[in-house]
């Protein structure tokens, strides 16, 4: 009986007060849109982070025949500081966090390679003894890099030490300060859907102040006269948030996993499913929301 | 005093014309005394309670101690402002007093916590001047709707009502809207939703202050004929044809402070 008259309840304040329930699904819609995609942006920066950071080598550049760092001063690497250095890589304090065997990049294949990209023949002139040997050290953990520099770095023989994670940087900048601007507006647009749902709450229970002076008079619980208002809100919200799931889906399934993925196909993109486990937070969060909203307002309008 | 007594001079007329007709449906009212007499015990008891609005201003009740017994039946007369209003919102916990105690059915208001107010309220039903029916609701709905409410089942609902409904004179109306009843008939409406889950006290605020005299004595013995089924009825009332002619109990209140409390008693002081 109780929950009849609740859900009657319900549906007429929505109906009643359509436009203003319309309201309130349409901001939690686009307020949940921002904080879904500020999450999905920071599991896709996370992604990529333990993509990329896995494929990326350390470079420990060797001191070339002429090079004016102070630390080459002593010409071109020899190979026992060449083994000294492997030596400490393989067997030394750090090797645990080196994945084995360490590749060796001789000046003629950095020269192989390094013809490869210039096709055009820029720097025609350019010869083998000009490149620099190097050790290219694949991490265990790839957040251990300064340790395994540190460890390398200032022997004879080592040039400069080179985290190829630099090259990423500019990019994971980039996400995160979408992130930020994401989440920024969501930060805007959730306060305005606590407001719009507060004076939601407020104008139902206000064209409803007939229903609710009988039902404190004749006793009714103030669970019982207050819940449909919360749960008017709630509807609404979850509304909103079902949909803002919903657009979040359809953009990654569609967007990202049919489109991104075949034009820049070497990225491991956020899938489908990821939304999903995004998605039930949003409920979560809306319904939160419209409870905050109407604790702070019902109070005063269905006294007891 | 004085204001009670103009009242009644301005009525006087009125009086004339009708009173025969009061006068013999009070007579005529049916004296069937279904239940034995119960022992008395106070079901509403003030205790030197003052209510004092505002800092500084005149209170509204002013040291009252009054004591109403099971199945009495009692007028609560004054003019505007004399505290009635005051009274009926301390009974209904609306209002906390400023100082002294309020008892109503068994409990001491004073130490209710305030999420046990509904239930004294389900001992109370309450009867205001403008009926205060729900308009797109039927009579059945909104005598239902006080039921539903407090979580009654639906089968106990759907016998309730009917019998209510016949109680108060309605049988047959269930299926209409407030705006096709009569005033007379909308109150009554109010009345059946007032009493259909059987509270032992019935609070009226001037029931009959919208209707005109002939159908206020159908209200007069509706609400007579629920006082004889033990119902305690407190009725706050202007109407001093229906006082005078009734000779229950009356309090008078003026300025906040309790002026007469009398057995079978009239609107007017002077003249008894």
């Amino acid at each position: 009986m109780r929950l009849r008259f609740i859900l009657g309840e319900v549906m007429n304040g929505l109906r009643r007060n359509a436009t203003m329930a319309l309201s309130v699904v349409l901001v939690t819609f686009v307020s949940l849109t921002f904080v879904g995609a500020a999450v999905l942006t920071q599991m896709q920066v996370d992604n990529l982070r333990a993509d990329w950071y896995g494929r990326v080598e350390v470079s420990v550049f060797l001191c070339p025949e002429q090079s004016p760092d102070i630390q080459c001063a002593t010409g071109l690497a020899t190979p026992a500081q060449e083994a000294a250095i492997r030596d400490v890589l393989e067997n030394g304090a750090v090797s645990s966090l080196v994945q084995k065997p360490v590749y060796y990049e001789s000046r003629d294949e950095a020269f192989e390679k390094f013809k490869e990209y210039d096709a055009d023949n820029t720097y025609a002139t350019l010869t083998a003894d000009q490149m620099q040997a190097s050790f290219r050290v694949k991490l265990t953990d790839p957040e251990q890099f300064e340790v395994v520099a540190d460890a390398v770095r200032g022997m004879s023989g080592v040039d400069v030490v080179r985290d190829q994670r630099e090259i990423f940087s500019g990019l994971f900048s980039l996400l995160n300060a979408l992130t930020v601007v994401a989440a920024g507006l969501a930060a805007v647009m959730l306060l305005a859907a606590v407001l719009l749902i507060t004076t939601t709450i407020r104008l139902s229970a206000m064209s409803r102040k007939r229903e609710t002076n009988i039902m404190r008079m004749v006793g009714s619980s103030r669970g019982l006269i207050q819940l449909p208002f919360m749960l008017e809100g709630a509807v609404a919200a979850t509304l909103g948030a079902v949909m803002a799931g919903a657009g979040l889906w359809l953009a990654v399934r569609y967007v990202m996993e049919d489109w991104l993925r075949q034009s820049v196909p070497y990225v491991d993109y956020i899938r489908g499913s990821d939304v999903l486990m995004v998605a039930p937070w949003l409920v979560v969060a809306a319904v939160a929301l419209a409870i905050v909203a109407s604790l702070a307002t019902l109070g005063r309008y269905t006294r007891a | 005093m004085f204001a009670a007594g103009a009242r009644g001079a301005d009525h006087a007329g009125a009086r004339r014309e009708w009173s025969p007709v009061l006068a013999s449906a009070v007579l005529t009212m049916p004296v069937a005394r279904v239940l034995p007499p119960v022992p008395k015990a106070a079901v509403i008891r003030l205790d030197h309670v003052s209510k004092v609005y505002s800092r500084g201003a005149r209170p509204a009740l002013d040291d009252v101690s009054v004591e109403v017994e099971r199945g009495d039946f009692v007028f609560l007369v004054g003019s505007s402002g004399s505290g009635k209003s005051t009274f009926l919102k301390l009974i209904l916990r609306e209002e906390r007093p400023t100082a002294g105690e309020v008892h109503v059915a068994g409990r001491n208001l004073n130490k209710l916590s305030s999420w046990r107010v509904p239930h004294l309220r389900r001992e109370i039903g309450a009867v205001f001047q403008d009926f205060r029916l729900l308009p797109n609701k039927t009579v059945f709905d909104n005598v239902a709707f006080a039921l539903e409410v407090i979580g009654k089942k639906r089968h106990h609902i759907r016998s309730m009502v009917p019998e209510t409904l016949e109680l108060v004179g309605l049988a047959g109306k269930e299926k209409r809207l407030p705006h096709e009843l009569s005033g007379g008939e909308q109150q009554r409406v109010a009345i059946a939703r007032a009493v259909v889950n059987h509270p032992p006290i019935l609070l009226c605020d001037e029931p009959t202050g919208n209707l005109d005299p002939g159908t206020s004595v159908g209200i007069m013995r509706l609400l007579d004929r629920i006082n004889r089924t033990g119902t305690t009825v407190l009725m706050a009332t202007h109407d001093d044809e229906i006082v005078d002619q009734m000779r229950k109990r009356v309090i008078e209140l003026r300025g906040g402070e309790l002026i007469r409390d009398q057995d079978r008693g009239v609107y007017g002081v002077e003249q008894s």
